[in-house]
């Protein structure tokens, strides 16, 4: 079974990108890591690889400078290789011009995966249609917000768990297909040293947008056909008063909560 | 400012009538364009008993590409909605919730008809054009954006709930026409098929419509300590939520969830429980008229938006704070 995997490589989100002391300018010198969400695709994928007995998983993404920090770890994991796409014609995009790019990517990859997988939405972009739109590209059914996933018929198929806003879904599918999984869903596995070291030798193809055969006015900031306009600090709510609990706290809240009328 | 000529919104499935976020979005439609159309799905009596609540609700026709078995409905209605525009029967904007399906639905329709799409929506109104300008929370909330479309449309706009109120509109007996609409072979895109359902039924009122809301997260310390949090809602007629921490977890169903990925909720009362206060669950939260909060760290970010903060554990302040609300009767 092949299993592609979309590996988003974000800043560290702990570690958010600040501005150099000495020139002024942003410090860029922080390493991308692989975007959390992401962890989880990597683990379901080399799950349902050993479940199915064979095969390999292929971490795929798109990242500015040909980093690759996030990627060696998601080899570390045991992910078999992966596709970076590295172009400076892609800064600026979009969801839509990620997904196209993504899914030329997935297009190079033979034989063609039977199984994509990606989040279902990254932790810094955060926009939630990346999925959907590659799926559409792919020409893929697509099966979102993914709790679990289980290989059916031999491998041919999928039954899939998946969250709906009252409770969830079983839901079965032939492959291939696209399945965006939710955070979670199983623990990902931490690496040892030796796989890390391991991971140092697994290949990396970068490829470019000529190489995908994608006009750079397609993609990248050209293609992306919206401005943002205005940036403003959300409106932020003032904090009221705050006591220390010297066991009579409670009091305080039940006074306010009649207070308001609420009981 | 002009109007919009026609604005299309994609419609969430929900038996027994329209969903909550969908008349939240023709009500906002109205402000925007001067013809609202709904795009849905399902069988000719449930649309047609549908198309008769959203008339009042100003929508003048009910697109239905028909009921879709066990199918998802992202790939037939994205189909049925090109279909349409490729004939060159457009919308200016196609307005979609922020739901699973929703998102679905945008995901295709822009990657089928090569139009971007704005995401996490928190606000729309009439700039020039004209157009719309989009208001959407970035950095998971802690700053908000202005965007607009630049190319030719249809823009797709996918809106957070709760980013309009539902209101019906003063005319009554406006007749809403419902129209079929044929899709195009889907081929694969299909294939999934839904074999069961499993809805977890809830007590009491909607997390997102409840005047009280409770909700725990992971400073609660243990699952078992998350019926504090249930006790404490049932007894304020609220609803109980919880954060993505404790939803990952495994201690509660992701429908208690509240925040980014979660529902938006506006109570009268929030009362936070065990919850640091990161800016992706405080997106969903921070529109409640009051807020509490008890966690030990007296630095914790939720004190910077509450009302009243109490530096406590909630493990000793719930089970009090329960006694006491019962002794007040
Ligand atoms: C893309 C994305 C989407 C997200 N969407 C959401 C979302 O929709 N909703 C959401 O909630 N989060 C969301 N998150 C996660 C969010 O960033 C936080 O990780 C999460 O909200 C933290 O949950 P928590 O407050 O329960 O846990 P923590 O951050 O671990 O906080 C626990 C708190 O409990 C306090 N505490 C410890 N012991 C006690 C005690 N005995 N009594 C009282 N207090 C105690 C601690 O001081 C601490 O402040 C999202 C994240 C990403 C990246
Ligand atoms: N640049 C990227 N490289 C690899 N995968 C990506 C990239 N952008 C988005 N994805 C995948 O698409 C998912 C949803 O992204 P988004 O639509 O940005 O929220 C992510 O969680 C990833 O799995």
């Amino acid at each position: 079974m092949k299993v592609a995997v979309c590996a988003k490589q974000i800043p560290d989100q702990a570690n958010p990108a600040k501005l150099d002391p000495l020139n002024r300018t942003l410090d860029r010198s922080d390493r991308l890591i692989l975007d959390e969400a992401d962890s989880y695709g990597v683990e379901v994928a080399l799950r349902l690889v050993e479940q199915a007995g064979g095969g390999d998983v292929t971490l795929v993404s798109m990242a500015p400078r040909g980093e690759t920090g996030g990627l060696r770890t998601a080899l570390a994991m045991g992910a078999a290789g992966a596709l970076l796409v590295s172009d400076d014609d892609l800064g600026g995009s979009d969801a839509l011009g990620t997904a196209k790019v993504l899914a030329a990517a997935i297009r190079s990859i033979s034989p063609s995966p039977d199984l994509v997988l990606t989040a279902t939405e990254s932790t810094d972009g955060y926009t939630g249609t990346v999925p959907a739109q590659l799926a559409e590209l792919l020409d893929l059914p697509s099966i979102t917000f993914a709790k679990r996933i289980e290989l059916e018929g031999g491998g041919t198929s999928i039954r899939v768990w998946r969250q709906t806003e009252s409770g969830h879904d079983e839901l079965c599918c032939t492959l291939p297909a696209l399945v965006s999984v939710t955070a979670g869903v199983v623990e990902p596995r931490y690496p040892s040293y030796r796989a890390i070291v391991a991971a140092k030798a697994k290949p990396i193809t970068q490829l470019s947008l000529a190489e995908l055969g994608i006009s750079p006015d397609a993609v990248g900031a050209a293609g992306a056909r919206q401005v943002v306009t205005g940036v403003v600090a959300a409106e932020a709510r003032q904090g009221g008063e705050v006591i220390v609990d010297s066991g009579d706290a409670h009091e305080r809240i039940a006074d306010l909560l009649q207070q308001l009328k609420v009981i | 400012m002009t109007l919009l000529d026609r604005v299309w919104v994609a419609a969430e499935s929900a038996t027994g009538g329209p969903s909550s976020a969908t008349l939240e979005l023709v009500s906002g439609a109205r402000g925007l364009g001067k013809v609202v159309e709904l795009f849905t799905w399902g069988d000719e009596a449930t649309v047609a008993s549908s198309a008769d609540v959203l008339g009042g609700y100003g929508v003048t026709r009910v697109y239905s590409v028909g009921d879709i078995g066990p199918a998802l409905p992202g790939p037939r209605v994205a189909s049925g909605m090109a279909g349409l525009i490729w004939a060159g029967d457009s919308p200016d904007v196609v307005l979609v919730g922020a739901t699973y399906d929703g998102r679905d639905v945008a995901g295709r329709l822009s990657a089928k008809l090569d139009r971007p799409t704005i995401t996490n929506v928190v606000g729309l109104a009439e700039a020039e054009g004209p157009r719309l300008v989009a208001e959407h929370a970035i950095f998971g909330g802690a700053q908000s954006a202005t965007s607009q479309f630049t190319g030719p449309g249809p823009g797709i706009f996918v809106v957070r709930d709760k980013t309009f109120e539902a209101r019906p509109t003063e005319v009554s007996g406006v007749p809403v026409s419902v129209v079929p609409v044929e899709v195009a072979e889907l081929g694969r895109t299909s294939a999934a098929q839904v074999v069961s359902r499993h809805v977890e039924t809830q007590e009491g009122p909607k997390l997102d419509e409840a005047t009280v809301v409770v909700s725990g997260g992971r400073g609660l310390g243990s699952p078992e300590r998350y019926a504090l949090v249930e006790e404490l809602a049932a007894l304020l007629h609220g609803a109980p939520g919880a954060t993505r921490a404790i939803v990952d977890a495994g201690w509660v169903a992701y429908s208690h969830q509240v925040g980014q990925t979660g529902k938006t909720v506006r109570p009268t009362v929030y009362i936070a429980c065990g919850i640091s206060g990161a800016t992706q669950h405080m997106v969903g939260m921070k529109g409640a008229r009051h807020v509490i909060a008890i966690n030990t760290d007296r630095d914790a970010p939720i004190f910077g938006i509450a009302d009243l903060g109490v530096v406590g554990d909630c493990g000793v302040v719930l089970p009090r704070l329960i006694e006491s609300l019962r002794a007040r009767g």
